[in-house]
């Protein structure tokens, strides 16, 4: 089996978010980029599935400006084993992204498709399950336990009540949640193998997909500041506040 | 001329500084404390490649470059440059055996040194000789089987803790060239160790005395030929001093970050810190002074790696300009904590306990201005 694992590049989970002056966007400027977090995790799980006889080729697929390529090569210094670049802007919708991705799973023809559940910039967290429609393959979302028999995936998916066991047909699209494992770091000699991996690149239009967006961003904003905190004298004061002014119960 | 890291070199960088943040740094205070470091991490790092990074692939190594070593050393130094230290004399070893052992001792060591799971110590110094390393008396007699080993080894990073030992001990006559470098294995007859030294800093490695009274090991534990022990010792040593210098330029950058950020939050006089221009004068000269060193010493590891004819000098120059030049910024740091710097919580002091050993050992930086003016008064002469 193949696995197909998207990597998108994005501003680093350590970078204190700036918006734009002109509310246009966050600033990229001189920011540090990394690969999404939980798309790490399911780099690492594919990493996993192969290590344990379950597949034979992991491709890692990136879409966005060239520096996406070295979001690919980090996850070759993981140990996947080739990438595929399709060069398009920063802020490509989900919709898009999961046209782009179907394209090249009608290429590559994968036993499977690894995403994380959610980019950390837009948090859209639609791209998954965009491409299974697309697809019309099953799809098993917010997966903190993945387990493969034959034609079958196990999927343990955390949902609000707790954790959702569901049984889906392969192949499939899963979307990996926090909890589902701890991704490896880059050895010295995978770092250096990773460079004389294939980084084949692939071209928007080329595929039959419109990237141009449908969606309007009318402005970003920051986030309210924090308010200071107040000291309630009772934990009725405190009942009464969390009741009538939080709304919380 | 490019001055920037490849996107491999910042690859590596980056894995150094994550893994030190994560295996070390949240345990680096407990560890100094306790006096004591774990095996399991090590061996973590080793799994990364972290303990075999010069030894070529062939041999099971990471095959990278000096300049790459230095890299890993700074980057592991920010979490604890005690820690990352000890990873570097252990490098410094099993580049010694893949460069110099014969086959035998290859095979018997090599695979378990680049995994860690035996843990090198290097002894040079002894109790009369320390910068005169070359007067050293330990003393290994040929015998049938081998050699005899009697002599006793002082300051050794590791001793105890480690399961190998590269002995510099006395072969010939009382010239360097009658130096060999012998490999003894722990737990065999008449090698013991002297008590835990107690000391300023470095104080999760263990160090003592290594003490070799009649101790018989086979012909094979010689590393290459006999009487070039001492060319092996300093060879080890030019990559040492990057590396050492390295692990100060990570433990002042460390505490150059934390005392940019304190200098924002501290109070006084009804202001940040930070308004004085005194404190941001001071801060300018510590960004400088870790510029100027890190360009340096990445400039002398560019050096070694291209075995330019003045690498050894390259190395002395950047391990004597480096480590004084970090502590100091280290001191700095401290001072801009107040009170606060000199308490261990706040993890500076540490620092500037471990980053003093760094203008000591692998040469004093006397030594290091021996080493300099030798060389450039010999290029005067010629
Ligand atoms: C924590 C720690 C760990 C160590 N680990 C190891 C180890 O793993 N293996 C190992 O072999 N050694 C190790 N050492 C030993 C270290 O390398 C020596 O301490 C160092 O080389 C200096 O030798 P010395 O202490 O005998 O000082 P000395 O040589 O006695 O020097 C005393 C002073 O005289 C100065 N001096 C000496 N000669 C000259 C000269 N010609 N010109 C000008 N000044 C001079 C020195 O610079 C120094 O300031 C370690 C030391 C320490 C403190
Ligand atoms: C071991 C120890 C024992 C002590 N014992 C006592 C004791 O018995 N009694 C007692 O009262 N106190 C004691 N102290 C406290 C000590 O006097 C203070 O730590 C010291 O006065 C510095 O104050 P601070 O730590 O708040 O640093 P801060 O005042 O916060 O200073 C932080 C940094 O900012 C610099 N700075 C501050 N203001 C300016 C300025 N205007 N211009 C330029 N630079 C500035 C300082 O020089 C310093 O580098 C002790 C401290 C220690 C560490």
């Amino acid at each position: 089996m193949k696995i197909l694992v998207p990597v998108k590049r994005v501003i680093d989970y350590n970078v204190k978010v700036r918006v734009k002056p002109d509310q246009s966007g966050v600033e990229l400027a001189n920011v540090k980029m990394a690969m999404n977090p939980f798309d790490e995790i399911a780099v690492e799980q594919a990493l996993r599935i192969k290590e344990a006889g379950g597949a034979e080729e992991i491709v890692l697929v990136s879409i966005g400006p060239a520096q996406s390529q070295e979001t690919i090569r980090t996850g070759l210094a993981m140990g996947a084993d080739r990438g595929i670049y399709i060069e398009a802007g920063q802020d490509v919708e989900p919709l898009a992204v999961a046209k782009l991705l179907k394209a090249v799973v009608d290429k590559e023809a994968p036993g499977l498709v690894l995403c994380g559940k959610q980019a950390i910039d837009g948090d859209c967290n639609q791209t998954g399950q965009m491409l299974s429609a697309l697809l019309g393959w099953s799809q098993g979302t917010f997966a903190s336990g993945i387990e493969i028999a034959g034609d079958t995936a196990k999927i343990i998916r955390e949902v609000d009540g707790g954790l959702e066991h569901i049984s889906i047909s392969m192949p499939c699209v899963v979307t990996v949640d926090l909890r589902l494992n701890e991704p490896r770091y880059a050895s010295l000699p995978n770092i250096m193998k990773a460079k004389k991996k294939p980084i084949d690149a692939l071209d928007a239009a080329d595929l039959g997909v419109d990237t141009a967006p449908r969606l309007t961003l009318v402005k970003v904003e920051e986030p309210e500041a924090r308010q200071a905190g107040i000291k309630v004298a009772s934990v009725t004061e405190l009942v009464d506040k969390l009741k009538n002014e939080a709304k919380v119960i | 001329m490019d001055f920037s890291l490849s996107e491999e070199q910042q690859a590596i960088l980056d894995m150094a500084v994550d893994f030190g943040a994560e295996a070390i740094a949240p345990h680096a205070l407990k560890w100094d404390e306790e006096e004591q470091m774990p095996r399991e991490m090590l061996q973590a790092a080793a799994e990364l490649g972290l303990a075999a990074i010069y030894v070529p692939e062939e041999d099971g190594g990471s095959g990278l470059t000096r300049l790459d070593a230095t890299l890993v050393f700074e980057g592991l130094a920010m979490a604890c440059p005690t820690i990352s230290s000890f990873l570097s004399i252990h490098n410094m070893v099993a580049w010694m055996v893949s460069s110099f052992g014969s086959e035998t001792l290859k095979d018997r060591h090599l695979a378990q040194l680049c995994s860690m799971q035996k843990i090198a110590s290097y002894c040079l110094t002894e109790p009369g000789s320390g910068s005169d390393a070359a007067a050293l008396q330990t003393k290994a007699n040929r015998t049938n089987e081998g050699y005899n080993l009697n002599g006793t080894k002082s300051f050794i990073s590791g001793a105890g803790f480690s399961d190998l030992y590269v002995v510099m001990a006395r072969t010939g006559d009382e010239s360097p060239g009658g130096i060999s470098a012998l490999m003894v294995e722990n737990g065999i007859d008449g090698l013991s160790f002297g008590a835990q030294e107690k000391k300023m800093g470095w104080r999760a490695q263990p160090t003592a005395q290594v003490i070799l009274d009649n101790c018989a090991i086979d012909a094979d534990s010689l590393m290459g030929a006999e009487g070039e022990g001492f060319r092996y010792a300093m060879m080890g040593l030019d990559g040492g001093r990057l590396n050492i210098a390295a692990a100060a330029l990570g433990g002042a950058q460390f505490a150059y970050e934390k005392a940019l950020a304190y200098a924002k939050d501290r109070q006084a006089f009804g202001r940040s810190i930070d308004r004085f221009q005194s404190l941001q004068f001071k801060l300018a000269d510590m960004h400088t002074s870790l510029d100027v060193a890190r360009s340096y010493l990445r400039q002398a590891a560019w050096k070694l790696d291209n075995q330019t004819p003045d690498a050894t000098r390259a190395c002395a120059m950047a391990k004597r300009y480096v480590t004084d030049s970090c502590f100091q910024v280290a001191n700095e740091a401290l001072q801009i904590h107040g009170g606060y710097g000199y308490l261990t919580d706040y993890g500076i002091e540490k620092i500037v306990r471990d980053l003093r050993v760094h203008q000591i050992l692998e040469g004093t930086n006397e030594i290091m201005r021996v080493i300099i003016s030798r060389s450039i008064l010999a290029e005067r002469d010629q």
